[in-house]
């Protein structure tokens, strides 16, 4: 099945915006995002992905163009409008870089239920999903743990529980692995299919080329000027080594061999490294 | 002179690695509360009646006996709860002369509480210690250091997320609530980043800056820092906003009253009530 036959999600059309109205975050962005796909969004820092996360989970809204999810126009009015924002919140969650942002409730059990609770669910249905969602990641015996005591591995683990507890269809990722240790990455590589095989869409931001694979099918590079550079295949941008130079996500290194004779690599910062010799 | 700066640049260093270890150990570190003691096993919200109650009680009385059998009565629920007495009262007393000390020795003197001389200190201009100026003194010190044990003992002997709960519970508003569960974990995360900034710059530079230095040093780094936590509380806002927060955030609750509970909380009532009688 291609993504032109699934139901679009989400319609991002010319978007711009800044924090400051000096710098552009985003540059006249455009991309659409269809139910049950894994997309990347592939970047250096700063070069925009946080932000676009942001604006399609209705955080910020666009300055100039537009997001639509489901046709709808993603606006301040529309998302203060009870009716909306209870269904695009209960559907789209984001995960938040910074695990110690989205943890801010006094114990694991708190923070897990704070979503159910604002959303109104019956206290009952709230307690079965905090069991749910902790049981589901392994992390019950937490649940009377302040979350800032916890390892940076655990705090992940119940970031992802306090969204999993809404049962989301749309995954929003923001540098999921960042800072991970390799088990917790290995972990949160098999939690992301998991989602994605039940039905869920995955969006991820990263400058992370070595998971790449695992998480997404299909890829958004953004480069440095804030606009999107390229849309392809894992395998098409991954082979593309000169968009990843450009775009800041491989960079040339230099060895030096014994006989003095230099070689100039590109280095794609990959499990296995590409060292294709340049002529 | 050098020597002098160098001491202040390091006791600068040391006060805010202590201050974030005896922030991170007596107020983090919630191990007494996990105790199998009297107050651990009872109802929050009981607790914070109970508490309520005896505080009444200590603001109300002007007996100063009474006020001494209230701050008796706050170690026997300390000793019942399995807290050490000698660490429950240094952390009372302990900082007692610094706060409460520094109004309730001024009112030792006959310049503020006329009375009869009990000592005379000097005699041109005239400083005299008076035996009103003590009673006042000991009153204020007593009322202080046993509402401040109760409130310790509180604290102790409650997990903060419960202690938070339970207030909500009984109707204290829940921006206030919300507000203050945030303030306790992020000053927590605040006061790693300002240490991680000292170490940063202790890793980047040899010996240590003159005074002046150090001033401009520690100036900059509170503009970083609240710069920095403007960031973060945008950025929790946004996380809660992520999870449906419409400017009343919900709390969901399991307490169950008890007849232990019940109990306990009729026997503080009964202590405060007859506190409130005998020290009128």
């Amino acid at each position: 099945m291609t993504g032109m036959q699934r139901e679009t999600l989400f319609e991002i059309e010319q978007v711009v915006f800044s924090y400051d109205q000096k710098n552009l975050a985003l540059n006249g962005v455009s991309l659409e995002i269809f139910a049950g796909e894994r997309l990347a969004i592939l970047g250096s820092n700063g070069s925009g992905k946080s932000t676009l996360l942001k604006l399609m989970d209705g955080l910020y809204f666009a300055q100039q163009g537009e997001i639509r999810y489901r046709g709808t126009r993603l606006t301040s009015e529309l998302l203060n409008q009870e009716n909306f924002a209870f269904g695009f919140r209960r559907a789209v969650s984001l995960v938040f870089q910074d695990s110690d942002v989205q943890l801010f409730s006094p114990s694991v059990w708190d923070e897990v239920a704070f979503a159910p609770l604002q959303l109104d669910l019956a206290p009952a249905e709230v307690e079965a999903r905090v069991a749910e969602a902790l049981g589901g990641l392994n992390i019950t015996t937490l649940r009377d743990r302040a979350p800032h005591r916890l390892s940076g591995g655990e705090k992940k683990k119940v970031a992802i529980a306090s969204v999993l507890s809404l049962r989301p269809e749309i995954w929003l990722l923001d540098e999921p692995t960042a800072g991970l240790d390799p088990r917790s990455q290995s972990w949160l590589i098999d939690f992301i299919q998991e989602r994605w095989r039940q039905g869920n869409t995955i969006v991820t931001a990263t400058h992370d080329l070595d998971v790449l694979d695992d998480i997404a099918d299909r890829v958004i590079v953004f480069n440095e000027m804030h606009r999107v550079e390229a849309m392809g295949t894992v395998a098409e941008i991954l082979s593309d080594e000169e968009l990843l130079v450009r775009c800041n996500l491989a960079h040339r290194h230099r060895h030096y061999h014994f006989d003095d004779v230099v070689h100039e690599h590109h280095h794609l910062h990959q499990g296995e490294h590409q060292h294709t010799h340049l002529e | 002179m050098a020597k002098s700066n160098n001491a202040i640049a390091g006791a600068v260093e040391r006060t805010l690695a202590e201050v974030t270890a005896s922030i991170e150990n007596n107020i983090f570190a919630e191990e007494m509360t996990h105790k199998p003691g009297m107050l651990q096993g009872l109802d929050p919200r009981a607790k914070i009646l109970m508490f309520l109650a005896l505080l009444l009680a200590i603001s109300l009385s002007r007996s100063l006996p009474v006020l001494l059998g209230l701050y008796i009565f706050s170690l026997l629920l300390a000793w019942l709860s399995q807290v050490p007495l000698g660490f429950f009262i240094k952390r009372v007393w302990l900082f007692m002369p610094f706060f409460t000390g520094i109004i309730a020795i001024p009112a030792l003197f006959s310049f503020i509480t006329p009375g009869n001389p009990l000592l005379v200190l000097w005699s041109n201009p005239l400083l005299v210690i008076t035996d009103r100026g003590v009673m006042t003194a000991a009153f204020l010190l007593l009322r202080v250091g046993a509402s401040v044990s109760m409130g310790i003992l509180l604290v102790l002997t409650t997990p903060w997320n419960a202690l938070l709960k339970a207030l909500s519970v009984l109707r204290v508003p829940k921006v206030f609530i919300l507000t203050l569960g945030m303030t306790y974990r992020y000053i927590y995360l605040l006061l790693h980043t300002a240490n991680d900034m000292f170490l940063a710059r202790k890793s980047r530079i040899v010996g240590r800056m003159d005074s002046a230095g150090e001033r401009r040093w520690i100036a900059a780094s509170m503009g970083g820092l609240l710069s920095r936590s403007f960031d973060l509380s945008n950025d929790v806002y946004l996380a809660m906003l992520s999870r449906g927060y419409r400017g009343e955030a919900r709390v969901a609750h399991t307490f169950a009253f008890t007849t232990r509970d019940w109990l306990w909380t009729a026997v503080a009532l009964a202590v405060a009530v007859v506190a409130i009688y005998l020290g009128r």
